[in-house]
């Protein structure tokens, strides 16, 4: 029925799988009728249980050192594609992904789709679907290429659902020789301290735009209502790129794609390219002073008014509560 | 220091895109312009060669119609001379068969020791151009970088992770992709500009760079565009004026939502 064999480029957080990988595995395990993983990183044991939970009966693992593991990856995927032959490698449209992905490309000389949010198997061809234009836009892709055909899918395009397979067989791959690519080395890796819940796992988003005014007032109107809310904080690229927050907290087309359940827009305009990263939330409240902004057309509740009149005395509310 | 920057010339982003509606492609007829984005590359190549101590910055570009626009702008802001691979051949190329005429015109531009681009473009973002064509130059590739420094024939950068930064380095010559915000790009001046006018543009067919037709364009693309559909629209809600009991009417919608 579907297609022999999808590998996923798997990656982790810590000692648990990404869940943009649990999300490709899930996916997969619908089209395919094997679906294996690649992983690039030390610790593919600890991960071996939750990836056959969601799909993978192997892990190839592959140790790179201290190279850059997308540079890695990518020779080692190499390697397996002339032993195993699989129809399709997927990966996440991550960091690391993306190295790899480019890279494999070039060695196997095949065309590459990015930035999926859906894909359909349609007998023999592959299909991807990307969403243009700020999202109003939907277009599918078909490869005309040899096998295997690469594609790079946006996180939070599938939900991550468990199968209850048995843990995934951990065996070893070779890293391939990454040539000059290998001289790029990790030499230090700094963590940036968050408190609260992860911006792509919360179930509530606050997120503020260039309307919030200045620096300063991130931390009392928007932190403080992600707080009282359990959830995180995000920002428009407006305000990261102003370095009012780090570049991590970033939510659209070139930063997360978050789908909270309750998304607030604080000061945000609605930009097609941070409405791409916001859109799929299940319901999205909206506080902007302009009536006329853009981010109304997708709002289920509507504040047209000042957040610094508006959030001050919710957060009172709140907290009275 | 020898440095090239790959700039993108793309239609101006202020105004709605638009698919052809044959080839399903974006519509990419008038005046293009410089991607912002890769305006952090050419300023941070300014730099980098600045402090080196000299060397030329020069530009990469393939557009249709032997598109100057966006060049003239970089030209303007310091670039030195540009190579522009314009062919009607090259039309329907997809990431990959950019990515092996970009590299093919960085060999053709001599002695580099270093290569930016963006890490992605406005128009295209299929972000996998930069790792592509260091892995065609067989170069190393510093991806995502927020920071870059150059010393003792190495670049180190910050590279942009989910949890923070790494700080990572490869010896040269190597692909760095840049971030926006890396560094702030300059204006160009009155004196830039028409200085710009008279830089020299080397430009090139397919065949000059020694690909063939078919490894480049709808050949090349080995993809097709099979369906373009309107996306559901998401309807919008209730609009309230804030009359200063706005908050209230919040309250009440996260108690119905079971947020609080
Ligand atoms: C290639 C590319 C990629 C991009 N990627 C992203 C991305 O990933 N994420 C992203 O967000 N953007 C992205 N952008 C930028 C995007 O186009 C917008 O510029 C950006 O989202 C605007 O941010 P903003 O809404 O905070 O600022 P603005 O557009 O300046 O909007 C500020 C809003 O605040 C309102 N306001 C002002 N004062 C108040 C007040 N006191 N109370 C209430 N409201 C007030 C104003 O009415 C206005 O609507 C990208 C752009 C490009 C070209
Ligand atoms: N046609 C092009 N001409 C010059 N540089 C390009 C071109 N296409 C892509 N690039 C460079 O590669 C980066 C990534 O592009 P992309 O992979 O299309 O997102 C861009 O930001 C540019 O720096």
């Amino acid at each position: 029925m579907g297609i022999p064999k999808i590998v996923v480029y798997a990656e982790s957080e810590g000692d648990k799988p990404a869940t943009s990988t649990l999300e490709l595995l899930t996916k997969a395990r619908e089209l395919a009728d094997t679906v294996e993983c690649v992983y690039v990183g030390t610790n593919a044991d600890a991960l071996a249980g939750s990836l056959g939970e969601h799909g993978a009966t192997k892990v190839h693992a592959v140790d790179p050192g201290d190279v850059l593991p997308g540079i890695v990856g990518a020779a080692a995927l190499a390697g397996l594609v002339a032993s195993d032959a699989p129809d399709v490698v997927l990966f996440a449209q991550s960091y690391d992904g993306r190295d790899a992905i480019s890279r494999l490309s070039v060695k196997l000389d095949r065309p590459v789709l990015t930035n999926g949010t859906d894909l359909k198997v349609e007998g023999d061809a592959m299909v991807v679907g990307t969403a243009i234009f700020g999202g109003n836009t939907l277009v599918d892709t078909t490869f005309e290429s040899e096998k295997p055909f690469l594609a790079a899918i946006r996180p939070k395009s599938f939900a991550a659902e468990p199968s209850g397979g048995a843990a995934a067989e951990v065996v070893a791959l070779a890293a391939g020789d990454a040539g000059r690519g290998g001289e790029a080395k990790v030499l230090e890796r700094h963590v940036e301290e968050r408190e609260g819940p992860k911006l792509e796992e919360a179930p509530v988003v606050v997120s503020g735009g260039r309307g919030i005014g200045s620096a300063e007032a991130f931390g009392p109107i928007v932190d403080e209502l992600a707080k009282l809310l359990n959830g995180a904080s995000g920002a428009s690229r407006a305000i990261v790129d102003a370095g009012w927050v780090p570049y991590s907290k970033q939510v659209g087309q070139t930063g997360k794609t978050v789908k909270p359940k309750l998304y607030i827009a604080l000061g945000i305009s609605g930009a097609t390219q941070h409405l791409v990263g916001m859109k799929g939330s299940d319901t999205i409240l909206a506080i902007n002073k302009d009536g006329e902004a853009p981010i109304f057309s997708v709002a289920d509740l509507g504040i047209v008014g000042d957040v610094h009149k508006v959030v001050p005395k919710l957060i009172e509310a709140l907290q009275a509560r | 220091m020898n440095i090239v920057v790959c700039v993108k010339q793309i239609p101006d982003p202020a105004n709605p895109g638009e698919l052809d509606p044959e080839t399903h492609t974006l519509k990419r007829e008038g005046k293009l312009i410089l991607d912002e984005s890769d305006s952090y590359g050419v300023e941070m190549a300014l730099q980098l060669a600045d402090t080196a101590g000299g060397g030329e910055v020069t530009l990469v570009s393939m557009a249709p119609n032997s598109e100057v626009s966006g060049l003239r702008t970089a030209l303007a802001m310091g670039a030195a001379q540009a190579i522009l691979v314009s062919d009607d051949a090259l039309r329907g190329s997809d990431a990959l068969s950019t990515a092996k005429v970009l590299a093919k015109a960085i060999e053709r531009a001599g002695e580099v020791d270093l290569v930016l681009t963006a890490t992605e473009s406005t128009d295209g973002y299929s972000g996998t151009i930069p790792a592509q064509v260091a892995e065609l130059l067989g170069w190393p590739s510093l991806t995502f970088a927020k920071h870059v420094e150059i010393a003792d024939g190495k670049a180190k950068i910050q590279r942009q992770t989910e949890a923070g930064f790494d700080e990572v380095e490869a010896s040269l010559p190597a692909v760095v992709s840049v971030t926006a915000g890396v560094v702030e790009p300059r204006y160009p001046s009155f004196k830039g500009i028409m200085a710009a006018k008279n830089k020299p543009v080397d430009e090139v067919k397919v065949a000059d760079l020694g690909l063939a037709d078919d490894q480049v364009g709808w050949a090349g693309a080995r993809q097709k565009i099979t369906d373009v559909r309107d996306a559901p629209a998401r309807e919008a809600g209730e609009k309230i004026e804030d009359d200063g009991t706005a908050h209230e009417r919040v309250v009440a919608f996260l108690e119905q939502l079971k947020v609080i």
